[in-house]
């Protein structure tokens, strides 16, 4: 997709998908179509019955399924290096080919954190072995995401890295956000910020309101989020900065975030499948499947972020896929890591609970799922001819049960574990190649 | 019932049978061989990974009286300390087939956890500052034998409930037995969302305590000093400390215990005839001697509707 993400070779796709709705909302494009793919390019998409196919394709007849761009992930963690039992390049990216995605990027707060070349350099030499999607990686702002010096951020771009991000803490220090921020004329690439006053999340471990008043748990407020958003977005505009803000969890942070874009700062925003459909009620039954940073809020904040993602100040979906390991999920709730796995769920999720349920049109969804490289410089996957095939055939009313068959990621920390979704992927294509079939669904082979 | 995890889950029905079955062991304890044969040969855990005296030393001598053998389990010295899981240590423990394990954590929902990891029935003693239902019961206990009912009172539950497994268990077992319950304390130790979930009243100060039929007092741990949560002992002192001047002659006051004699209560009343201190700790032992009964043995023999209600007696403020 671009020099700047990584991935093993993979022989280029022949495909034909015949008479599938193919649905391109940035193209305005919803027609059933014989989709054409050859030599890895989208070479067609002819009325049904036309075009022509490839010798030796495969086929698929798509009466009933969907087509759409693939989808992009602004945000996952892949564990590599060093925590391999909880993921690896090569698990998490064929979670990432399950979930429709054909390119994510990998945040940096491994262990050790990616805060020099060598270390870029070794993990992208290692994606080009294992990675069944193309994926980029973002290095840390601070070395050892310590939160005071920088990284060599200008080395560090040279090395390929896609961006810049403290991602698990936040900069607490505004001095050394600055610095970093003036920094990027020089080194450029988008600095991504997980948002939070360490001084107010305190050792909170979910949303500070009822639920946490109820349960005794330590909370964190949403002004923990909204403050240093507000704050952020100030040092990036005063400094002429590009940053883009993850994981959206509160009303008051859509609030800043829409007030700083209308005062013009070059700012991006992501919000997770979990933020949008589940609220700190889950938490109830204390099960550490809930328990995240940021944590699940209040319905009032559910809907701020779906009313976000709908007039455009949420610029795109993030799974913030984050495995772990089940001893370290199976513990009380307040010992319990942080984070919850996405990449496998995150369609079907926002399909079955937001489209179906009437509360977003597919094609928003599908214009935000797709948007996740933009920030990054990634432009999203197009069905158009000539494009690199980046593409996912889905079933969309094929139902499903969250980890029933298990799960491609190493780790199954799911907070939708147990769901009955509708709507599945059955085939993702990345950079061009096959990343992933579903494994009840046969191809065929065009004669 | 085959665990006590919280009074939140807990029904009116299941409360009442537990504290009757309480009014008969009390009738034992005034024997001269306190000790009943309920459950001989059985085995009961206390895994305490907290320190605690009288909830422990309750627990223990409760099970003794029952006959059962006991084990006590501190963190101190045990696995525990190795860098064992919970759920690891769990499975070592349902290894010697316990009845019941009757577990204190740190942790909010570790009795839960434990409940869904082993056969034998589980006892919340506290987890974290989420829940202590036996302290409830044992509370409500204390009160019905003093005045008969909950019904209608007004209970003030006084000091730091953000920090307090007590406070959040007592409102809601003194709500569920149909009492008033008013949270009281600074403004950074009571959170006005508890109330909201809970539909308890909010006050910031003692305005209003005079029309309390009891004064529940928690305990003030001097480390909220140091965390900005009071600006000093001093002015939690002046605010908030039951003292007689504050204490009517028609009030009751409890309090969970420990006392910090001097920050959350002046010593005169701590000793007052109004003082239900030392009772609360009576009833502890008859109360945690009916729970694990209920969850022993309680399944074919305790009914809810065995037997008469009781009468009432006349309440403390109202005309005889």
């Amino acid at each position: 997709m671009s020099a700047a993400l990584a991935s093993r070779a993979a022989e280029p796709a022949d495909l034909v998908i015949r008479g599938a709705r193919l649905l391109d909302p940035r193209q305005e494009l919803d027609a059933v179509r014989n989709l054409i793919v050859r030599g890895g390019e989208i070479a067609e998409l002819a009325e049904p019955g036309a075009g022509t196919e490839p010798e030796g394709a495969e086929v698929v007849e798509g009466e009933g399924m969907l087509v759409v761009p693939a989808f992009v992930d602004p945000h996952v963690h892949l564990r590599v290096p060093g925590q391999e039992h909880k993921e690896d390049l090569e698990t998490g990216t064929r979670a990432a080919a399950a979930g429709g995605y054909c390119a994510v990027v990998a945040m940096a707060n491994t262990s050790p954190p990616v805060d020099s070349a060598s270390i870029l350099g070794s993990l992208r030499e290692l994606a080009e072995q294992e990675a069944a999607v193309p994926t980029g990686f973002l290095a840390t702002v601070t070395r050892g995401i310590g939160g005071e010096e920088l990284t060599e951020m200008a080395e560090l771009r040279d090395a390929g890295a896609l961006g810049f991000s403290d991602d698990g803490l936040p900069i607490a220090s505004a001095r050394v956000l600055r610095r970093a921020l003036q920094y990027q004329r020089l080194a450029d690439g988008v600095i991504a910020l997980h948002e939070e006053d360490p001084e107010l999340s305190g050792d909170g471990v979910m949303h500070e309101g009822e639920v946490s008043a109820v349960l005794g748990l330590a909370g964190i407020p949403a002004a923990s989020e909204a403050t240093t958003i507000a704050r952020d977005c100030a040092l990036a505009r005063e400094e002429g900065a590009r940053v883009h803000v993850q994981h959206l969890s509160a009303r008051a942070s859509v609030e800043a975030i829409a007030a700083a874009k209308a005062a013009g700062t070059s700012v991006t925003c992501e919000a997770t499948p979990h933020h949008l459909v589940l609220t700190d009620e889950a938490v109830r039954s204390l099960d550490a499947r809930f328990k995240m940073n940021p944590p699940l809020r209040t319905e009032d904040d559910r809907a701020a972020l779906l009313e976000g993602l709908r007039d455009g100040t949420i610029d795109c979906v993030a799974t913030d896929h984050a495995p772990h390991a089940i001893e370290e999920k199976e513990v009380p709730f307040e010992e319990a890591a942080m984070g919850v796995t996405g990449l496998e769920t995150a369609f079907a999720v926002l399909h079955t609970d937001l489209v179906l349920a009437g509360t977003l049109p597919l094609e928003l969804v599908l214009e935000r799922l797709t948007a996740g490289g933009e920030p990054f410089g990634i432009p999203a996957p197009r069905l158009e001819p000539g494009a690199a095939a980046n593409l996912t055939l889905i079933d969309p009313a094929q139902e499903w049960t969250v980890g029933e068959d298990g799960y491609e990621s190493r780790s199954e920390n799911s907070c939708f574990a147990g769901r009955n979704l509708t709507g599945r992927v059955l085939l993702t294509v990345a950079g061009g190649a096959v990343a992933y079939r579903q494994r009840s669904f046969a191809l065929g082979v065009a004669e | 019932m085959k665990h006590l995890l919280g009074i939140d889950s807990l029904s009116r029905a299941d409360a009442e049978r537990i504290l009757e079955r309480a009014e008969s062991f009390a009738e034992v304890g005034r024997r001269d061989i306190k000790k009943v044969p309920t459950l001989r040969g059985r085995t009961i855990v206390n895994l305490f990974y907290e320190s605690s005296t009288r909830t422990l030393s309750s627990f223990e001598i409760a099970a003794k009286r029952l006959s059962a053998d006991v084990v006590s389990i501190k963190s101190a010295g045990s696995s525990v300390d190795k860098g064992e899981s919970l759920k690891d240590t769990v499975a070592t423990l349902t290894a010697y087939d316990p009845a019941a394990i009757v577990i204190r954590s740190p942790h909010a929902g570790a009795a839960a956890l434990v409940a869904g990891w082993t056969d034998a029935s589980v006892v919340n003693a506290g987890d974290g500052k989420h829940e202590h239902p036996s302290q409830a019961l044992l509370d409500v206990y204390t009160l019905r034998a003093r005045l008969g009912s909950l019904e209608g009172l007004k209970i003030w539950i006084v000091g730091d409930v953000l920090h307090s497994r007590v406070a959040r268990s007592c409102l809601h077992a003194f709500g569920l037995m149909g009492a008033e319950v008013t949270l009281c304390g600074p403004p950074t130790l009571v959170p006005p969302e508890l109330g909201a979930a809970t539909g308890c009243a909010i006050a910031y100060d003692l305005d209003g305590l005079e029309s309390a039929d009891v004064i529940y007092a928690l305990r003030m741990q001097r480390e909220r000093m140091g965390e900005s949560f009071v600006p000093s002992l001093r002015e939690y002192v002046t605010r908030y400390q039951i003292d007689s001047r504050r204490l009517g002659p028609r009030q009751l006051l409890m309090h969970p215990g420990p006392v910090n004699r001097g920050i959350e209560l002046s010593p005169e009343v701590i000793d007052s005839s109004q003082s239900l201190i030392t009772t609360q700790v009576e009833s502890g032992l008859v109360v945690r001697m009916a729970i694990l009964y209920e969850l022993l043995a309680g399944s074919e023999r305790a009914r809810p509707d065995r037997g008469p209600a009781p009468a009432e007696p006349p309440r403390i403020g109202q005309p005889a």
